[in-house]
């Protein structure tokens, strides 16, 4: 049976969807790459996933210098093993060892993929999720960037043996250092792009302080906290929270808009979700036009008000 | 220092978009405007001219024609030149090709630093700053929310997906910016009369020694073999609150099986 590579840094939800989606195009071998201890991070559950090999590369150079070195060993690997088709996260890193691999082994590359058949034919969602295309690799090895949210990850439990990646890295390859790498406290609430459920603030928020509202709603229904640019704009929220165009791209089973007018950069960035709430003090908002359930009101009433009623269906 | 900033001509994201009968995006019937991120890789670059660092600035672009619209666009806002590939063999090719063509035709240029999108509006592949590094051998710094340069020495803020990271290396380099780096300017009606004048050079695939075949559908390494606009979605339903608006919310939200 063929082999299908599974590029894993994390051991998070988008791995695990990755490793089921690939199961359908082959045996799954999981590559990890990073500095010394990261497959032992995560080896149990890329095995627990479907991994029937994991190949481990691990060399300080992978994290010290940016993307190009991983894009060397990966592009090595894919040259040896020629699997049926190399899946990797849709995030910045995936996209760009993914963008060097496929110059350099001269591949075809698909990025932000929601779906993928046997064949290889990959599903995307293009012009702000207005059109659902289906493509083909045409040359090479297919190179998939898969999107956070675009399946249910199901274990499959395999053998996850463990096979050693030689890395030699080029001068080539270490063009650019990460001389600074700070992560950034992040809570208790899920990753933005990979939440069931959204509560996003826009211009209607205010100000920074009101934003608490948007936080304790978000909090209340488990979720992530989301922004629109103009409220990243206006510096009420950090822009790593920006959801649309230029933002993130998120896919939750519940979106809620609170002081969203819906512009079209905003709609890119969310209209793929499987429920969408809006709450709007403006009722030709157009994001009513999208919403499944719109509220027209003051976000400040109707947001604690449906949280004191939601607490008291729990008690 | 020298610099160039890429630029592309994309359909409005603001307005409706569409393939055309072969799939790919229809540029002919579209309202085309400048990528919005390339303005702040221009602004970017006019930022490093106005302080002295760069003595030249040059806009290359890859499109048919009507990308010169593009071209002004960009060269109002201070740039000095332009170049422009034009071949009707270029149509239709995926980005792994269209790097090709602009590696190539970097490689007629003198450059220090070349400024890009973090990505389009219209194919968002993201990978464009890499694929160059890749091909041309040179650094390629991605996302900047922040970039400083010290004679040779580059340093890159980013924001990453758990917090930020700074990166630092050498020119000649691509480096990506995001739109949280700058404010683009205006262009002024001087600039807007002045981009007129510019000089703009054409070349073609021949220029650059780049076989047809290699490019466009012909040697594109991806193919779409099917399109379906997304089916609409429809407005549910909606209510205005009179001082339950909230609890509605809530029962809404049970209903849907969220609480």
């Amino acid at each position: 049976m063929a082999e299908v590579f599974v590029v894993a840094g994390a051991a998070n939800k988008l791995t695990y969807e990755m490793l089921t989606m690939a199961r359908g195009l082959g045996e799954v071998s999981a590559v990890v790459l990073g500095a010394p201890g990261t497959a032992d991070a995560i080896a149990d559950k890329l095995s627990e996933y479907g991994a029937a090999k994991i190949y481990v590369g691990e060399d300080d150079a992978l994290d010290a210098y940016l993307v190009a070195p991983k894009a060397e060993v990966l592009a090595a690997l894919i040259g040896q093993h020629r699997p049926a088709a190399v899946l990797l996260p849709s995030t910045q890193e995936g996209k760009e060892i993914a963008a060097r691999v496929a110059v350099s082994l001269d591949n075809g590359l698909l990025t932000d993929v929601v779906g993928l058949e046997a064949d290889g034919t990959a599903t995307q969602s293009i012009f702000a999720g207005g059109i659902v295309v289906k493509s083909q690799v045409t040359r090479g090895v297919p190179l998939v960037t898969v999107k956070p949210n675009s399946l249910t990850p199901e274990p499959a439990p395999a053998a996850g043996e463990r096979v050693a990646v030689e890395v030699a890295v080029s001068d080539a390859a270490k063009l650019v250092t990460v001389s600074d790498r700070v992560t950034e406290a992040k809570g208790d609430r899920p990753e933005l792009t990979e939440a069931s459920v959204v509560v996003s603030g826009g211009r209607g928020v205010g100000s920074a302080e009101q934003f608490s509202v948007v936080e304790e709603f978000a909090d209340l229904l488990g979720g992530a906290v989301g922004a629109s640019r103009a409220a990243t704009d206006a510096g009420f929220y950090p822009h790593k929270f920006q959801v649309g165009q230029t933002g993130s791209t998120v896919s939750p089973q519940l979106y809620v808009a609170a002081g969203i007018s819906g512009a079209i950069q905003h709609r890119a960035g969310m209209q793929t979700s499987k429920t969408i709430v809006a709450v709007n003090k403006d009722d030709g908002a157009p994001i009513f036009e999208i919403a499944d359930f719109g509220v027209v009101g003051d976000l400040f009433k109707v947001l604690p008000q449906a949280g004191e009623e939601i607490k008291k269906r729990r008690a | 220092m020298k610099i160039v900033v890429l630029v592309k001509q994309v359909p409005d994201s603001g307005l409706e978009r569409h393939l055309s009968s072969d799939f790919t995006v229809d540029r002919a019937s579209a309202s085309n405007v400048i990528s919005e991120l390339d303005e702040n890789a221009i602004e970017a670059a006019m930022a490093l001219a106005d302080a002295g660092q760069a003595d030249e600035v040059t806009v290359l672009t890859v499109g048919p024609d009507h990308a010169v619209e593009t071209i002004r666009k960009a060269l109002s806002m201070g740039p000095d030149k332009a170049v422009h590939v034009q071949d009707d063999a270029i149509a239709g090719s995926c980005a792994v090709t269209t790097s090709a063509v602009l590696a190539a035709a970097l490689g007629t240029l003198e450059y220090d630093l070349v400024l890009c999108a973090t990505e389009s509006t219209d194919g968002a592949v993201g990978g464009m700053a890499q694929m160059l590094g890749a091909r041309l051998g040179v650094a390629a710094m991605t996302g900047a929310r922040k970039l400083t340069v010290d004679g040779q020495k580059l340093t890159v803020e980013r924001q990453t997906e758990d917090g930020h990271e700074t990166l630092t290396a050498s020119t000649p380099a691509v480096v990506s910016v995001w739109d949280s780096m700058n404010t683009p300017r205006y262009p002024s009606l001087k600039g807007i009369m002045a981009a007129k004048r510019k000089p703009v050079t054409t070349l073609s695939l021949s220029d650059l020694g780049l076989a047809p075949d290699t490019v466009g559908a012909a040697g594109a390494t991806s193919k779409v073999v099917q399109a379906e606009p997304r089916p609409p979605r429809s407005a549910g339903q909606r209510i205005t609150d009179e001082g339950e608006g909230g609890v509605a919310l809530a029962e809404y939200l049970a209903s849907q099986k969220f609480v």
